[in-house]
C-alpha cells in the first residue's frame, strides 16, 4: 500500500512534466496540423543554455528565463524558416524537416557541450515523497496550462488565433495576421515546451535526455487528442500515473513498449484519442 | 517523326528481347548480374573497403523496406531499427542457443521474426495516420531496445550478445578471407530479397500501395482493402528489416542494443529521402549515402582535427541537413535527379535529331 501511495505521487509529477510538453505539440498542431518533431530539441537546446548561464552566473532562475526566451525564440525562428516554406506539401515534408531539425539540434548539443552528462540542478529540494521541488513542477505546470487555456479561449489574442487555425481564409479576409498568429503559437508552444524541458531534465543533461520523455508526452498528447489542449493534460497526468505504476510493479525498462501499448490501445478504440473530435475527412 | 509517349517506358534494364521473359526471371538474371559486379568489386579492393560493401548491403535492404512502406505505401516509420534489432538478436540467439542450424534458416527466421513484428505494427498502422504513427512507431524504436536490460540472461544487457560464425565452407578456407566470403553472403541474401521486393514493387500489389498512397478513399472505391494493404506493406517493409538485422548481426558478430538507438531509424529515413522517396533505385544511393558520409565524416574530422565532442556528432547533424535541405529545395531526392537529367538528355538528343 505504502509503494502503491509512492508510486502515484511520483506518477503525477512525472505526468505533469508529459502533459507540458504534450501542451507544447498541441498547441502547434491546433496552429498548423504539423506534429513538431524537433520540440525535444528546442527544449534541449534552451536548457543547455539554462546550464550555462546558471552555470556563469550563479543563478538558476536567471538560467531558467534565459531558456524560456531562448526556446520562445526558437520556435518562432523553426516556424519562419523551416515550416512556413512547407505549407502547401504533404503531412510527410513536415514530419521529416522537424526530424531533420531534432537530428542536427541535438548533434550541435553534443557538439557544444559534450555527450557526456552534466549535472543539472533542480529548482527546489528534491528530497523525500512528494517533495518541495515536485509540488512546484506540478503547480507551474497546471499554471501555465491554466494561462495558455485562458489566452485560448477569453483573450483578442487566442480568438484570432483560434481563427487562424481553424478558418485561415476568412480570418485573413477579417483582417487577421494568419501567418503572424501561426508564428505566435508556435514561440508559445516551444516556451512552454521549453519550461517541460527545465522540469524533466535533472539530474543529468545530455543530448538524449528528452527522448524517452518526448514519447511520452506525444503519447499523452495522442491519447488526449491531439486537438485538445485540456485533454492532453488530462492525458499527460494519466500516462503519468499508468507509467509509474508499470514502472513499480513491472520494471523501468518496460515503460516505454506500456507507452506504446496504451498509445495503440487507445487508438484502436477512439481513433482520435479519448478527448479528441472525429475528423470527417473531405474526399 | 515517331510518335513518342510522354511516359517513360518500362523500367526494366535487360535489353529489348528479354521483355518476352517473365518479370521474375527478368530480375533474378539482373540480380546475378549485380551480384557478379560485387565479386569483382570485393575481389579488387581491400578488406576495409569489403566491410563498407557488406555494410552497403544490408543498410540497402533496410532502406528498400522503408523505401516500399513511406515511399510507396504514404507511412512513416521512425521505428525500422526496431525490426533491425529483432533480427540481430533473432540470428545471434539461434547461433549461440541452436549451433546447428545452418546460416540461410537463421537469417530466413530473422526475416520472419521481424516480419512477425511487422504485421503487429502493421495492424496497430493501419488505424494510424501520419503523425499518429510516426509517434507509435517511434515509440518502438525507443521502447524495444531496453528489452536487453530487463531480461539480462537472456538477451545480454546492455553489452548484448556476441558469437563467431563459421560461414565458410571448409573448401573456400585460406582461398578466400572470411570478411569476403561474408560480404558476398550479404549480397547474396539482399539481391534475392530485392528481386522480390522488386516483383512485388512492379506486380499488383504495388499498385494497390501507390492507390493507397495516393487516394485511401479512391482506392477503397475501387476496391482495395485499404486496411489489408496496409499491413501487408508493414509486413514486407518489417521482413526486409529484419533480415538487415540478421545481416549485420552475423556480420559483426554481434547484437548489441547500443547499435539500435532511434537515431539509427532517423538515419534510415533520412537515406530514404535523400535517395527519392518512392524510387527502389533510390533506396541504394541512400545505401550508399549512409555508409560514405559516417566515413566521409569522420575522415573529415581527422583532417581538420575537430575534438572527439564535433566528431562523434558531425554525422547525425549530416543526416540531419540533409534531410531539411532535400525536402525544402530537392524533394525528389539523387534519383529524382538522375530522372531530370536523363530526361535532359534525351530532349536534347531529340532536338538534335529533328533538325
Amino acid at each position: 500500500m505504502q509503494d502503491f501511495f509512492d508510486l502515484t505521487l511520483g506518477g503525477i509529477s512525472a505526468g505533469a512534466v508529459y502533459a507540458a510538453l504534450g501542451l507544447a505539440l498541441v498547441i502547434i498542431y491546433r496552429a498548423t496540423r504539423v506534429v513538431n518533431f524537433a520540440q525535444p530539441a528546442l527544449a534541449l537546446i534552451s536548457t543547455y543554455l539554462a546550464y550555462s548561464v546558471t552555470k556563469a552566473t550563479g543563478s538558476y532562475w536567471l538560467g531558467f528565463a534565459v531558456a524560456i526566451v531562448a526556446g520562445t525564440v526558437l520556435g518562432v525562428a523553426t516556424e519562419r524558416l523551416l515550416i512556413r516554406p512547407l505549407r502547401h506539401r504533404s503531412e510527410l515534408s513536415a514530419i521529416i524537416v522537424t526530424l531533420g531539425l531534432l537530428m542536427v539540434l541535438q548533434a550541435v548539443a553534443g557538439m557544444i557541450w559534450s555527450n557526456e552528462p552534466l549535472a543539472f540542478p533542480y529548482a527546489f529540494d528534491f528530497r523525500g515523497r512528494f517533495s518541495a521541488n515536485d509540488l512546484f513542477v506540478v503547480l507551474v505546470v497546471l499554471a501555465i496550462a491554466a494561462l495558455v487555456l485562458v489566452v485560448f479561449k477569453y483573450t483578442p489574442l487566442g480568438l484570432r488565433m483560434r481563427a487562424a487555425a481553424f478558418a485561415p481564409e476568412v480570418a485573413r479576409t477579417l483582417g487577421v495576421r494568419v501567418g503572424l498568429m501561426l508564428t505566435v503559437g508556435w514561440g508559445l508552444a516551444a516556451g512552454v515546451g521549453s519550461l517541460a524541458g527545465l522540469l524533466a531534465t535533472p539530474p543529468f543533461l545530455f543530448p538524449n535526455v528528452l527522448d524517452g520523455v518526448f514519447v511520452y508526452a506525444l503519447t499523452a498528447a495522442v491519447v488526449g487528442g491531439l486537438d485538445n489542449p485540456l485533454g492532453t493534460i488530462a492525458g499527460g497526468f494519466v500516462l503519468g500515473l499508468g507509467l509509474s505504476y508499470v514502472s513499480g510493479y513491472l520494471g523501468p525498462e518496460l515503460v516505454t513498449i506500456a507507452a506504446l501499448a496504451i498509445l495503440v490501445v487507445v487508438l484502436t478504440v477512439r481513433p482520435s484519442g479519448l478527448f479528441g473530435r472525429a475528423k470527417v475527412r473531405r474526399v | 517523326m515517331t510518335v513518342r509517349t510522354s511516359l517513360p517506358e518500362t523500367r526494366v534494364k535487360a535489353p529489348e528481347r528479354k521483355r518476352a521473359l517473365p518479370p521474375l526471371l527478368v530480375h533474378l538474371l539482373a540480380a546475378l548480374g549485380a551480384f557478379a559486379v560485387i565479386v569483382v568489386l570485393t575481389l579488387v579492393t581491400d578488406e576495409f573497403t569489403n566491410l563498407r560493401i557488406a555494410t552497403i548491403g544490408y543498410y540497402l535492404i533496410a532502406v528498400a523496406g522503408l523505401t516500399l512502406l513511406t515511399g510507396l505505401t504514404g507511412q512513416v516509420s521512425l521505428g525500422h531499427g526496431a525490426f533491425m534489432f529483432i533480427g540481430a538478436y533473432t540470428v545471434a540467439l539461434l547461433v549461440r542457443r541452436v549451433p546447428s542450424f545452418p546460416l540461410w534458416a537463421d537469417l530466413l527466421l530473422a526475416s520472419a521474426a521481424g516480419g512477425l513484428a511487422g504485421l503487429l505494427a502493421g495492424a496497430a498502422a493501419a488505424r494510424l495516420r501520419g503523425p499518429y504513427l510516426a509517434g507509435a512507431t517511434l515509440a518502438l524504436a525507443v521502447g524495444l531496445p531496453a528489452l536487453t536490460r530487463r531480461f539480462p540472461d537472456f538477451l545480454g544487457g546492455s553489452n548484448g550478445l556476441n558469437f563467431t560464425v563459421h560461414s565458410r565452407p571448409s573448401g573456400v578456407v585460406g582461398v578466400i578471407p572470411e570478411l569476403r566470403w561474408q560480404t558476398w553472403i550479404v549480397w547474396l541474401s539482399v539481391l534475392l530479397a530485392l528481386v522480390l521486393v522488386v516483383n512485388i514493387v512492379r506486380g499488383r500489389l504495388g499498385r494497390d500501395f501507390r492507390a493507397v498512397r495516393d487516394d485511401e478513399v479512391a482506392a477503397s472505391l475501387s476496391g482495395i482493402a485499404v486496411g489489408r494493404t496496409k499491413i501487408l506493406a508493414f509486413l514486407v517493409s518489417a521482413v526486409c528489416g529484419g533480415l538487415a538485422g540478421g545481416l549485420q548481426a552475423f556480420l559483426l558478430g554481434t547484437a548489441a542494443p547500443g547499435s539500435f538507438t532511434p537515431a539509427l531509424s532517423l538515419s534510415l529515413l533520412a537515406a530514404v529521402v535523400l535517395g527519392g522517396l518512392g524510387s527502389l533505385w533510390g533506396a541504394l544511393w541512400g545505401a550508399v549515402a549512409l555508409v560514405y558520409f559516417q566515413a566521409w565524416s569522420e575522415d573529415l574530422a581527422d583532417v581538420l582535427h575537430f575534438n572527439t565532442d564535433v566528431a562523434n556528432n558531425l554525422p547525425l547533424a549530416v543526416y540531419g541537413v540533409i534531410l531539411i535541405v532535400v525536402v525544402l529545395a530537392f524533394p525528389r531526392g539523387i534519383q529524382g535527379g538522375f530522372q531530370w537529367l536523363r530526361a535532359r538528355l534525351k530532349s536534347s538528343r531529340r532536338a538534335e535529331g529533328e533538325r
